[in-house]
């Protein structure tokens, strides 16, 4: 299928800024989604709210654009009602990780089978400009005017110790390694978490003087290298990419099944 | 021995009825005094191929049961005062985008957390206004086993009826109260199943477009029809909108679905009413006290009444005024400040005729406290 045949077109023109990574982000996703043949049928996508939480209305399938922060809780629900669905959840950086931090490691615990996208801008884009718990010591935000001195979680390192099953890290940047990435996610039987980073020219970017659009996409270029990679030991502050974990642990609702005939032996 | 004859804490009643109603998700928190009612559905829920989940907190559990409604399960949580509180958000969400779904709030004593383990009917005004912004919203309440187990399929059916969450609001002293219940046979209080759209595949199906009568067919994630489900004021695709006649258009459809069938939804028991010259009005645990003086003044001749409530939201007001008309005085029986007192004498034509009789110290309201009362208003001294 044609990507257009994955949106809702009627939805368009989508309310992105003008070199914003979340587009990139929507195509990848689309593309992926073609490439593995899903069927939209059993596809499903639960957002919170944020700049990020927006793709669940463009894209054609069961969408649902829930609260800030909750989309996992929601998405738990869909998915141990009816396991069969295929659930995808993208959140913000705030959205994930600030009001939705205990959603998220908790969903990371239970091991269920879904793919959380974390769209970290590094900023809270949709309100205006405010630092958020990925900004890092030291970025500018309307509510860090004088600099920031919250310190960032680690997405990947933050995952991997609640218990996420699959995690892994690209750029907006690494648009083919994205795609093969959000493959990998969907297709992984268990809670896999994918922190994409993706630029804000309008709000991090300005206040951060990190330059344009084209600027920052440079700069994932610049300041990524893959996991393993002989740069990183020359510079410890490149960010690596790839996947950090990928392992086999029982996944929820297949446990919730063996449970299921547990109990009905005893009735 | 009859199977059907129990002998049990309201909080497993609300449990049996859920079953009765066809419950098939829960997702709940632990929180006194509502816990027995996730502990049973966690024994329960699986026997019958259900689900029962356990989440990290309470507003993560009416998340929970509003996707597991969305692919077309009848869904259920359970909770108490501080959890209550924090399901607002969640609540306003169910009531927005329409969301069947039944909430039950076991009361304690509040504000904060209270009196965990002590009776209290605090939250009345909560289940009407806890949420921002206008709208409307179904509350039932009941006073013994046999109500609380019709009270539960009712809210289960006005869910889906009205396409809304419906809040069952129990109390500690009902739900920890062992009494006997004679559950229903099948069959004997009617269901009302999801109403789901006949739109074939192919078809453009629009999930939020009333039909004359109001409701709104739905579709469940998973089955042909896509469609987006949100929080913000939306059109009749589910898309975002802040189209002022679409906003209008759904904020009142929202109010009107309720408020317009109040005489539909409204649920009471009258007990001795047609000749009372004084009349008791309550609900939940207060009411049983009520009714035990009723019954004790009536064979004394006195002519006291009592009109137990059990649709507290929309407030039932042309019933109870109706009620009040003939009456030399009304005392409303609660275990709050007069939350339903308020509602009360705005529904009638002479509010100087309303009283109350309250308790707010944990203990039930006795009898004896409400004789008390009435020895007062008529000027007979304690």
């Amino acid at each position: 299928m044609a990507v257009k045949d994955y949106i809702r077109e009627r939805f368009f023109p989508h309310m992105w800024c003008a070199g914003c990574g979340h587009g990139i982000i929507l195509n990848a996703l689309l593309h992926s989604v073609d490439d593995l043949g899903l069927n939209k049928k059993d596809m499903v996508m639960v957002s919170g709210i944020g700049c990020s939480a927006r793709i669940s209305g463009y894209v054609d399938f069961h969408s649902m654009h829930t609260l800030h922060g909750r989309a996992l809780a929601f998405a738990t629900g869909i998915k141990m009602s009816k396991p069969d669905l295929n659930v995808i959840v993208p959140m913000g950086d705030g959205d994930a990780l600030a009001i939705g931090g205990n959603h998220f490691i908790h969903a990371a615990r239970r091991n269920i089978e879904m793919t959380a996208i974390v769209m970290n801008n590094r900023i809270y884009g949709m309100t205006g400009g405010q630092f958020s718990p990925l900004s890092g010591y030291g970025a500018m935000g309307t509510t860090a005017p004088y600099g920031n001195i919250d310190h960032d979680f680690d997405v990947v390192d933050l995952a991997v110790a609640a218990g996420a099953t699959f995690v892994a890290r690209t750029t907006t940047y690494h648009v083919h390694e994205l795609s093969d990435l959000i493959q990998q996610a969907i297709t992984h039987k268990g809670f896999s978490v994918l922190e994409v980073l993706s630029q804000c020219p309008t709000h991090f970017g300005r206040r951060n003087k990190a330059g344009d659009a084209v600027d920052m996409l440079k700069m994932y270029k610049k300041r990524t290298v893959r996991i393993g990679s002989d740069k990183k030991k020359a510079d410890p502050d490149l960010i690596e990419r790839g996947v950090f974990v990928k392992k086999d642990f029982p996944e929820y609702c297949r446990e919730y099944d063996q449970l299921i005939l547990k109990a009905r032996k005893k009735k | 021995m009859n199977k059907r004859i129990k002998f049990i804490q309201g909080n497993d009643v609300c449990v049996e009825a859920a079953l009765y109603a066809g419950i098939e998700f829960f997702a709940g928190y632990p929180i006194t005094p509502s816990t027995e009612i996730a502990e049973q559905m966690a024994s329960r829920l699986p026997m019958i191929g259900g689900k029962f989940l356990q989440m990290e907190d309470e507003i993560s559990s009416l998340c929970a049961i509003i996707g597991a409604s969305l692919t077309g399960h009848k869904s259920m949580t359970a909770t108490s005062g501080p959890g209550f509180s924090l399901m607002q958000e969640a609540l306003g969400y169910a009531v927005m985008a329409e969301i069947p779904c039944v909430i039950v709030n076991v009361m304690r004593g509040g504000p904060s957390t209270g009196l965990p383990t002590h009776a209290g009917q605090g939250d009345v005004n909560q289940t009407r206004y806890g949420i921002h912004g206008d709208h409307s919203i179904i509350v039932l309440t009941a006073s013994n086993h046999q109500d609380i187990f019709r009270m539960t399929v009712e809210a289960f059916n006005f869910a889906e009826t009205y396409r809304t969450p419906v809040i069952l609001l129990l109390d500690e002293m009902t739900g920890h109260l062992r009494e006997k219940i004679d559950i229903p046979e099948p069959g004997n209080i009617a269901l009302v199943k999801r109403l789901r759209t006949a739109v074939k595949s192919g078809i453009d199906y629009h999930p939020y477009l009333p039909r004359e009568d109001g409701r709104l067919p739905m579709s469940d994630f998973g089955d042909e029809h896509r469609y987006n489900v949100t929080g913000l004021y939306h059109d009749m695709w589910g898309f975002p909108s802040d189209n002022p006649k679409i906003v209008y258009g759904l904020i009142r459809h929202l109010v009107d679905k309720i408020e317009n069938n109040s005489h539909q939804i409204a649920r009471f028991r009258k007990y001795h009413v047609k000749d009372a010259d004084v009349l008791l009005i309550s609900y939940g645990a207060s009411a049983r006290s009520a009714l035990h003086l009723v019954e004790n003044r009536r064979r004394r001749g006195e002519k006291l009444g009592l009109l137990e409530l059990q649709t507290l939201w929309p407030f039932p007001v042309d019933i109870v005024r109706e009620v009040c008309k003939e009456i030399k005085f009304t005392v409303v029986v609660e275990m709050n400040m007069g939350q339903v007192l308020q509602q009360v004498r705005l529904a009638v034509d002479a509010p100087e005729k309303i009283f109350l009789a309250n308790r707010i110290d944990g203990e039930l309201i006795t009898p004896t406290d409400i004789r008390n009362i009435l020895r007062v208003i008529q000027g007979k001294g304690v």
